[in-house]
């Protein structure tokens, strides 16, 4: 066998192991492709991290949706997590306070925060939250038990299909709160 | 690694070293074709050990042998065993034994790494196994690893990833070595498509194990960094997202499925002509057909996952892609059964096995083509109807193809016939318990039974029971198999080098058992 076959050989090896490395960096790179993804599409059930600028809207005085409110807590740690009530009628355009209840049953202070998910998954871009207890960490001191608020808006481009919204929070335990 | 080509062919006499350390030191193809092998073969009954365990508790409703936690580790080892273990290093065995001998090379073109790949396998096999006598024992989230429940998993959790990352890092280096082989040690004359089919769909499949593992490789690393590191890519609480794994699993995932049938596609298209005295039919169409479904199966990930919550244009883009894929499956089927037809054909072993694997698949594409309609895969998805499908799929259709393979090419490999009737035996009671075993369970599923349950209610003990007893039928059928191959190996009536009757192909112009360097003359190629 001839040495340029071996140098054939190790070229060939060696584009078809960068593509493999390559192939690694791409599985990273899904995970802000799928985020980039579900921005522009608005799938995925995700609604914004921040509060929605208050716009005014046109009520629709027509038309009724069900809004129901839902609360998991994540890994079964004991802590109580409630919604105030757990279903509105709302009327799209117009502005609604409601909140959740969490107590800390720990004897330590621990800091939590609560993830949303809103279903059905296109409804989520018409949910506008002006005021959420998920867009901050959460402070409990040991055996704290407080209310959280929650202020939105449904915009009424909801899609006329989606009569009932559910929006699911699951509280998850951040650790002890840290002195700052 | 690439000197020792050259090494060797200044010395093409010479042959193997003796004692252990010929093993560990090999960089032969054919030595390392049959560790492949060997080790499969264990793997095959290490998991198959653990799939009778499954059975034994599932042959009654309630709570009979095993612990759930142990029950739940044992269907996840089982699935990690079977697909990393035994099928996936079967299929490279068998190239590496038969690629060589196909396109008249004389080895692998990069024996070293070659040999490397192999003894990741037993470290990373090692490793993985020893979880089950951590505390808190082995993996139990399933082979899927879905997040957050895998991140529950105790000390096993890094000793399971590090296998994983062996495994792929062993398969990768395995399909780098087919591709350079392939496509630059090709003797004159072999035009690519002048290829035997085996050697096609193998080079298919080093593409996609290229494209995927990594895929799995990165996913895992960052479970393994969700856990230790502190990073949340899948922990909701830090802003991560858990079915974003689900995601990036079966992007890799269902290239995976692809990776464990394409060669046994290839196996079956070598096979039918042979016993059926007839050139396969539709040769070109064979290779394109490959081709496609080796594109398509990059863009069907999330059939996988279509009750998670996707929008509806997701689900129908989903569907329909992955119905697509039927169309090439089809035109291979059709191929063959044309093949078949008018032949003057016989039935010796191999082409039993290979017969019932174009039966037997097409039962598994058919209930894949079910899981495919998205509103009834809400009904059937996490049932035993998908534990139905895919053991139709990778049971009578990997494992059969590679079963035939064996059959096949045995006598090439050791000089000696194995024992016709023996064979046969084998065949029957395999075909025939792998159906008692596998088809009740479309029943079941249908029904409603979960998948993945160590208890379940008493409308399904009748049918589990049926499952269970072709299940050990099957498992003890299996034996049989390893004593014709051991006996093969020892003895038997010689086998000439066409082996087979106007058998066609490079490897049947080579004596049985082949030169321990296979062609160090190219040969001509008709
Ligand atoms: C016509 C071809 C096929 C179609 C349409 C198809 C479709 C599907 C669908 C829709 C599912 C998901 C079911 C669910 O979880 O609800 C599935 C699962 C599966 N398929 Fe297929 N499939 C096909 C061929 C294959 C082949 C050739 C293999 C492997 C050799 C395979 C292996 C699997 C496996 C392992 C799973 C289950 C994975 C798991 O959840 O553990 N399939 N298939
Ligand atoms: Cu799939």
């Amino acid at each position: 066998m001839t040495g340029e076959r071996e140098r054939a050989n190790r070229r060939l090896t060696l584009r078809i192991a960068a593509v493999a490395v390559a192939m690694f960096g791409f599985g990273y790179a899904l995970v802000p492709l799928y985020d980039v993804f579900c921005q522009v599409t608005g799938l995925n059930g995700k609604t914004g991290g921040r509060a929605a600028a208050t716009e005014a809207y046109a009520v629709d005085p027509d038309r009724l949706v069900t809004v129901e409110f839902l609360a998991t807590v994540n890994g079964g740690e004991p802590w109580t997590f409630r919604p105030a009530v757990a279903r509105l009628r709302v009327q799209p355009g117009r502005s609604y306070v409601t909140h959740y209840l969490a107590a800390n049953p720990t004897g330590r202070a621990v800091t939590v925060q609560a993830v949303p998910s809103v279903a059905p998954g296109l409804a989520a871009q018409h949910f506008h939250k002006t005021e959420c207890f998920c867009f901050h960490r959460q402070d409990f001191a040991a055996g704290e038990a407080r209310e959280m608020p929650l202020v939105f808006t449904i915009d009424p481009a909801l899609p006329p299909e989606v009569g009932t919204v559910s929006l699911a929070y699951t509280l998850f335990e951040l650790g002890e709160t840290r002195a700052n | 690694m690439t000197t020792t080509t050259a090494a060797h062919a200044e010395h093409p006499e010479h042959g193997p070293a003796r004692g252990l350390m010929r093993w560990v030191t090999t960089t032969n193809h054919k030595d390392i074709g049959t560790l492949y092998l060997l080790f499969a073969l264990t793997m095959f009954f290490v998991g198959g050990a653990m799939a009778m365990v499954i059975r034994a508790e599932l042959f009654q409703p309630g709570l009979q042998f095993v612990e759930p936690q142990f029950f739940n580790q044992m269907t996840t080892m089982h699935a990690l065993v079977m697909i990393f273990g035994a099928v996936m290093p079967a299929f490279v065995g068998l190239a590496n034994w038969q690629i060589p001998m196909m396109i008249g090379a004389p080895d692998m073109a990069l024996p070293r790494m070659n040999n490397w790949s192999f003894w990741l396998l037993p470290f990373a096999f090692a490793m993985l196994l020893s979880t089950l006598f951590l505390t808190g024992g082995g993996p139990a989230g399933g082979w899927t690893m879905y997040p957050p429940l895998m991140l529950q998993t105790g000390e096993a959790l890094p000793f399971v990833i590090f296998a994983v990352h062996l495994m792929g890092i062993s398969s990768v280096m395995g399909a780098i070595n087919v591709i350079v082989t392939v496509l630059n040690m090709r003797a004159p004359g072999m035009s690519l498509m002048k290829m035997p089919l085996f050697v096609w769909t193998w080079l298919i499949t080093a593409f996609l194990l290229i494209a995927a593992m990594p895929v799995l490789a990165g996913a895992v690393t960052m479970l393994l960094t969700d856990r230790y590191f502190g990073t949340a890519f899948f922990n909701a609480a830090g802003g991560g997202d858990p079915v974003m794994y689900q995601h990036i699993f079966w992007f890799f995932g269902h290239p995976e499925v692809y990776i464990m049938i394409l060669p046994a596609f290839g196996i079956v298209s070598q096979i039918i002509p042979t016993f059926a005295r007839k050139p396969l039919f539709g040769y070109s169409s064979m290779v394109y057909a490959t081709a496609s479904i080796a594109f398509l199966s990059f863009i069907v990930w999330a059939h996988h996952m279509f009750t998670v919550g996707m929008p509806l244009a997701g689900e129908l883009f989903f569907m329909y892609t992955t119905m697509l894929i039927a169309v090439p499956t089809g035109v291979k089927v059709f191929n063959w059964v044309a093949t078949m037809w008018r032949g003057s054909m016989t039935f010796e072993t191999p082409m039993l096995f290979a017969v019932a694997f174009v039966f037997l698949f097409t039962i598994g594409g058919f209930s894949g083509l079910m899981l495919a309609i998205t509103p009834v895969d809400f009904q059937y998805h996490d049932t035993y109807f998908v534990v139905a499908h895919f053991h139709y799929v990778l049971v009578t259709g990997a494992v059969f193809a590679i079963m035939a393979a064996a059959y096949f090419w045995l006598p090439k490999w050791t000089g000696h016939r194995y024992d016709e009737r023996l064979g046969r035996i084998h065949f029957w009671l395999s075909a025939v318990s792998v159906n008692v075993l596998f088809f009740p369970q479309h029943f079941l599923g249908l029904a409603g039974m979960p998948r993945r349950i160590p208890d379940y209610a008493v409308q399904f003990a009748d049918w589990n029971m049926i499952s269970s007893l072709g299940g050990f039928a099957f498992g003890t059928s299996q034996l049989l198999f390893l004593y014709i191959v051991v006996k093969t190996i020892r003895g038997g009536a010689r086998a000439g080098a066409e082996v087979w009757e106007e058998a066609h192909g490079l490897e049947w112009t080579l004596p049985s058992p082949p030169p321990y360097h296979s062609f160090t003359e190219a040969p001509e190629v008709r």
